[in-house]
């Protein structure tokens, strides 16, 4: 697998190279479209006055400034409308982890240590997990910019992207009604009920993916049984899930 | 203009059961673009082909399989995914309260605001009594057909609920190797340490911009006005000294900016 972006982290006039990979495994139980007899089907664009099947290179992509009128752009537009500054991640401020609200957290990634020496990776992984500090920037990756804030577990960097500021509603954009006035009884019964219902610990059986194993009971008892089972000829690989965690642990391997 | 609710449901923990209604908290606004056919300038269409025959399957013929080894699937039936789905409920179930150290940045997926349906006396004191006490709920419910984990907190006196990932969704940094090298320069330390000080504030996001995102809008919107818009591509240097070097120089410099302001 390959990285899914390639750059350089700095601070002050400090760079460090990384390589980004997913900190998400995909959909562990992916259903495959299948014909009646069993082969597995391909997703096609096709032409709407035509109806025929289009190439990549028979396709643009377009922007709609009224309906059914579009402006074309191109990739190459795309890449040069990114200024170089922004393919690396410039942290330009550090922040406590805990005081960027939930609401902001969109996805995270990992950084592995991309270049000749992890030298420079390794003492900003230390710093930031010492320090309790998270560096914040922003980065353009494949056709879209992203607010990032970088964090370091076990020293090992990881990006978590950020919404942006005007991607957040308030509660008056939702229009919430304003607050009342609570009583002080009603306010200490919940903080009883609360602090009765508290553990110390979230425990990972709460997050419990329960849909997709009961999906995967299903299709291992059905196997066994030798029910419903089709084949195809053609053996390909493509389908193979590649596991994550495999691809993070060689890319972190000392290469050197 | 006040936005629509999009799932109605029933906190519950213990005795407690307080109506409310689920409303997104965020907008994406990432510049979409739709794929058009190069020829007609009309947007395309999607469909499923028998890659082998290139011939389009109707939906009506198409069936579901789980891949169990490289070209061996086990066929579901539409009736036996249906069988798997969880039983509709308005039930938003409250298991426990942990502080909010104890829930990763990385488990928070999408968050929605709860507002008050009929009981808003009752919804306003749970939220300032999550506020009071630092603790954030964690929840079960079922909406639209799906199940959601999910973490209940106050966020500026009002009721919030942020879908978690799936445990077997998200690697632990715990679980992988740790970068090994040789022992790190202190000397570098303590500048670094300094470097990341001199950088250190508020998290605020409105200083930050789709910069990129308003390029790409400003560009189309030359283009549909008929200009050709010239791009330049924008190079920077780098610089190639050694660590240390370049720490004493970042920290010089920002000490510097500092002194500027505060003269």
């Amino acid at each position: 697998m390959r990285p899914l972006w390639s750059g350089t982290i700095t601070f002050g006039l400090v760079s460090v190279p990384v390589e980004m990979y997913p900190a998400n495994r995909s959909d562990r139980a992916p259903l495959r479209m299948l014909s009646s007899d069993g082969v597995p089907l391909s997703r096609r664009y096709y032409s709407q006055e035509s109806g025929k099947d289009l190439d990549d290179d028979q396709m643009v992509r377009g922007y709609e400034i009224e309906k059914g009128k579009y402006v074309e752009v191109t990739d190459e537009e795309l890449e040069k409308l990114a200024p170089e500054k922004s393919r690396d991640i410039d942290l330009r401020r550090f922040v406590d982890e805990q005081a960027i609200p939930p609401i902001y957290f969109e996805r995270g990634y990992y950084l592995t240590p991309g270049g000749e020496t992890e030298k420079a990776y390794r003492l900003l992984a230390k710093i930031m997990e010492d320090s309790e500090r998270v560096g914040i920037g922003t980065f353009v990756m494949r056709g879209k910019e992203y607010l990032v804030a970088i964090a370091a577990e076990n020293g090992i960097l990881r990006a978590q992207t950020l919404r942006f500021a005007n991607e957040i509603r308030s509660p008056a954009d939702v229009g919430l009604p304003k607050k009342e006035k609570v009583s002080k009884a009603a306010v200490t019964k919940f903080e009883k009920l609360i602090s009765k219902h508290s553990e110390k610990q979230l425990s990972m059986r709460e997050l419990k993916d329960e849909p997709t194993e009961r999906l995967l009971k299903l299709v291992k008892s059905k196997k066994s049984r030798h029910k419903d089972i089709v084949e195809t000829e053609e053996k390909s690989s493509d389908g193979k899930v590649v596991d994550i965690m495999d691809v993070l642990k060689k890319s972190l391997a000392a290469k050197r | 203009m006040a936005a629509r609710a999009i799932w109605k449901g029933k906190l519950k923990f213990d005795s407690t059961n307080v109506p409310v209604n689920l409303y997104s908290a965020v907008i994406d606004k990432s510049v979409h673009f739709h794929i058009l056919e190069e020829r007609t300038k009309t947007r395309v269409k999607q469909h499923m082909v028998n890659p082998e025959t290139n011939e389009e399957i109707p939906n009506d013929e198409i069936q579901k399989g789980y891949q169990v080894e490289p070209g061996v699937f086990v066929v579901l039936s539409e009736d036996e995914l249906e069988k798997l789905q969880p039983k509709p409920s308005r039930e938003i179930e409250i298991t426990r309260f942990v502080a909010p150290e104890h829930i990763s940045s990385q488990w928070y997926d999408r968050p929605y605001y709860l507002g008050p349906d009929g009981d808003e006396k009752t919804y306003f004191a749970l939220a300032e009594a999550l506020a009071n006490q630092q603790k954030e709920g964690i929840a079960r419910w079922v909406m639209r057909g799906k199940e959601y984990a999910g973490a209940l907190r106050s966020q500026d006196d009002y009721l919030m609920l942020v879908t978690l990932r799936h445990a077997e969704e998200v690697v632990s940094a715990k679980d992988l190797p740790e970068p090994a090298g040789r022992d790190l320069d202190k000397k570098e330390i303590n500048m670094a340490k300094q470097l990341v000080e001199l950088l250190e504030g508020e998290f605020e996001p409105a200083q930050f911009r789709d910069e990129y995102s308003e390029r790409v809008m400003e560009f189309i919107e030359k283009k549909a006005k008929g200009s050709k818009p010239r791009l330049h591509v924008v190079h920077s240097k780098r610089g190639t000294s050694s660590l240390d070097k370049v720490l004493s120089k970042s920290i010089a410099s920002l000490k510097n900016q500092k002194e500027k302001k505060a003269a």
